[in-house]
């Protein structure tokens, strides 16, 4: 009994770990899909490439992963704002962002993972860190792997300034309100499409460190970004669209549920878990735990 | 009703005439191009059924497809039928799921189907990896036999199999032509055009989008049956891999979403260019081509090859225009953006 008490709470705790993480995965996802309205199924591969610029930079010049994340963040926002240009350009505009939208992010994660295959091959590549390899701190019997602690960490210091900047900031209110109504923000002399475009580019931005946690966390290869797509919009969904304690909230819950289903079923039923909660969720509460 | 019937005739006729002129070419290695570039047509006009004529997304092909193709396994195993009765059941197993899929999904905004389309594939890819009985991880391998007599003929297992998928594709083209110039295909076009008004004026849309994913997913399903018969050899990670969806997508879209002939054009083209590739350079290299060109077509060509091309056939008076299809999903968007699609 003691033993699966044991097991059970290492069990709970891995799971708030990695739900950390998921939360940062999730959070470009909550502003781009809950916020924005563009299903932005591409994200993952957008987290990938994350991962590959941390591998490269982390292998040559021995840069920490999470300090290179942070100096990718232009770079990420530029790529952001680019892809929402062509995406508004080609699809918005013409209202067609339905089927072919759709499409178009379909095909764009697709052509990045086929890239990073042709380019790196499907080995897995990981990173070197000093907290990487340093044994796990144990508190009583809960074990605590500083390869999870400190990627949970960071994440919940994304998403505070995420939250900061979307609730305190005039821009990040204008974000808020392009949810609500564009029309209106255009009526107020405000450009939609302007701050849609600067809202997207902090979507992507946020794979930069993204990615850079998940290879922190694992090793990586190109096509793995398709298990984080159901996992994104299940978390998305669970937590409600747009809301960002909303996300934490929903990406613990998977977290946990990932956790116990892989201590004891065994780890090949996880990725069924996140699909499986959110075709639940859609069935029964479509709006999320704290959905509008 | 006539004229299905004439073009039900004409399909068949194109199926033996291409059936005749591959076995006089005298190679194994037609058949074996063909069949894929034939299970590409059935898969790309069953994803338009959906994705062309009701404007829904279907990510899922592959799910679809695989469980065609491990009901084929399962039976392989328990109780070997004839590929035929494989076809019915895998309509069957397919279409209930898409049913089902459509059922929970269905009544939400559109994104949220294409999002539980490729849900649906990463859980039945789970299942199928957790299933041991049909491989697991591993794969199955199913021995096919060398040759077959079926009504007096004597034939090579692999022509079979490339007549039963020339007849599926021929069938698929014929229902797809069917629905599009049938109640039911109006309907459809309404649920693509604007699905509020459609609902509004009395069009029953959650009855009609079932009836087109369980219809679209049985036919891939049915694509998927003899798919073991084939390869011989099958696994998850292959037979679930993006690919299918890709290339299901890709096809309609780069010919063209609005006629059973888009599809149609699309696949045989890009199927043949993916042969040749795969052939000539590499298998990575094929993906990123029909990656690029999908994504070049929707945003240069939203119309496809078909949008292209027809403005050549028609004569100036009669040029029709469909309104720009109204998106499902953001009106208050499109409305700020572009208040003529709210003209209803």
């Amino acid at each position: 009994m003691f033993e699966s008490a044991d097991l059970l709470v290492n069990a709970l705790v891995a799971g708030l770990l990695l739900g950390g993480f998921y939360a940062a995965v999730t959070a470009g996802i909550s502003i781009s899909f809950g916020i924005l309205d563009i299903v932005n199924i591409a994200h993952p591969g957008f987290i990938i490439v994350g991962s590959y610029i941390a591998y490269i930079v982390n292998a040559h010049f021995g840069l920490d992963p999470i300090l290179v994340g942070i100096l990718g963040l232009p770079a990420f926002y530029a790529l952001g704002a680019l892809t929402y240009q062509v995406y508004y350009v080609s699809f918005e505009r013409r209202g067609q962002e339905a089927l072919r939208g759709l499409a178009f992010f379909f095909g764009l994660l697709f052509i990045t993972e086929v890239v990073l295959i042709l380019v790196f091959g499907v080995d897995y590549r990981y990173v070197s860190a000093p907290y990487i390899d340093m044994p796990p701190i144990s508190i009583g019997f809960v074990q605590l792997p500083m390869r999870m602690v400190v990627p949970c960490v960071m994440s919940l210091v994304m998403l505070a300034v995420l939250q900061l900047f979307l609730t305190r900031t005039f821009l990040g209110r204008a974000i808020m309100a392009v949810a609500q109504d564009q029309l209106a923000l255009r009526l107020m002399a405000a450009d939609p499409i302007k701050i849609k475009r600067i809202a997207f580019g902090i979507s992507i931005a946020t794979c930069a460190l993204a990615g850079a946690f998940l290879i922190i966390i694992q090793p990586v290869e190109p096509s793995i970004g398709r298990d984080y797509i159901g996992r994104v919009f299940a978390i998305c969904v669970l937590g409600g669209l747009g809301s960002l304690p909303g996300t934490l909230i929903g990406a613990m819950l998977l977290g946990i549920v990932e956790s116990l289903t892989a201590t004891f079923y065994g780890p090949s039923w996880a990725p069924a878990v996140a699909f499986g909660l959110l075709l639940l969720t859609l069935a029964v509460r479509p709006a999320g735990l704290l959905g509008r | 009703m006539r004229s299905t019937v004439i073009f039900a005739a004409i399909a068949l006729a194109v199926v033996a005439l291409i059936f005749a002129g591959a076995r006089f070419a005298g190679n194994d290695y037609i058949f074996f191009a063909g069949y894929t570039v034939l299970q590409f047509i059935v898969l790309a006009t069953a994803w338009n059924i959906l994705g062309g004529y009701c404007g829904y997304v279907n990510f899922g092909t592959a799910a679809f497809f695989a469980l065609g193709a491990y009901a084929s396994v399962f039976f392989h195993k328990t109780y070997p039928l004839p590929i035929p009765v494989l076809l019915v059941i895998a309509a069957i197993v397919s279409g209930l799921v898409g049913l089902g899929t459509g059922y929970l999904t269905l009544r939400l905004r559109g994104a949220f189907f294409s999002i539980a389309t490729l849900a649906l594939a990463v859980v039945l890819q789970t299942f199928v990896v957790n299933w041991s009985y049909v491989g697991g991880s591993r794969g199955a391998y199913v021995i096919r036999p060398s040759d077959v007599d079926i009504l007096g003929f004597h034939l090579e297992y692999i022509q079979y199999l490339f007549l039963i998928m020339a007849l599926l594709a021929a069938a698929a083209v014929t229902i797809a032509r069917a629905i599009e110039h049938s109640k039911l295909g109006y309907g459809f076009a309404t649920i693509r055009d604007d699905e509020l008004a459609a609902e509004a004026s009395g069009v029953p849309t959650l009855r009609l989008k079932l009836v087109a994913t369980t219809l679209s997913g049985a036919l891939m399903g049915m694509a998927g049956a003899p798919f073991p018969y084939y390869i011989g050899y099958v696994e998850p990670a292959s037979t679930f891999g993006l690919g299918y969806a890709v290339n299901a997508i890709a096809m309609p879209l780069i010919g063209g979403t609005t006629t059973w002939i888009g599809p149609l054009i699309g696949s045989i083209l890009l199927g043949t260019l993916q042969q040749v590739v795969t052939v000539t350079i590499s298998s990575e290299v094929n993906l990123l081509l029909v990656g690029l060109l999908l994504v070049a077509f929707v945003i240069v060509a939203p119309r496809g090859l078909v949008g292209l091309v027809q403005p050549l056939f028609q004569r100036p008076g009669r040029t029709w225009t469909p309104p720009s299809s109204t998106s499902k999903d953001s009106a208050s968007a499109s409305a700020a953006s572009s208040p003529s699609t709210e003209s209803i």
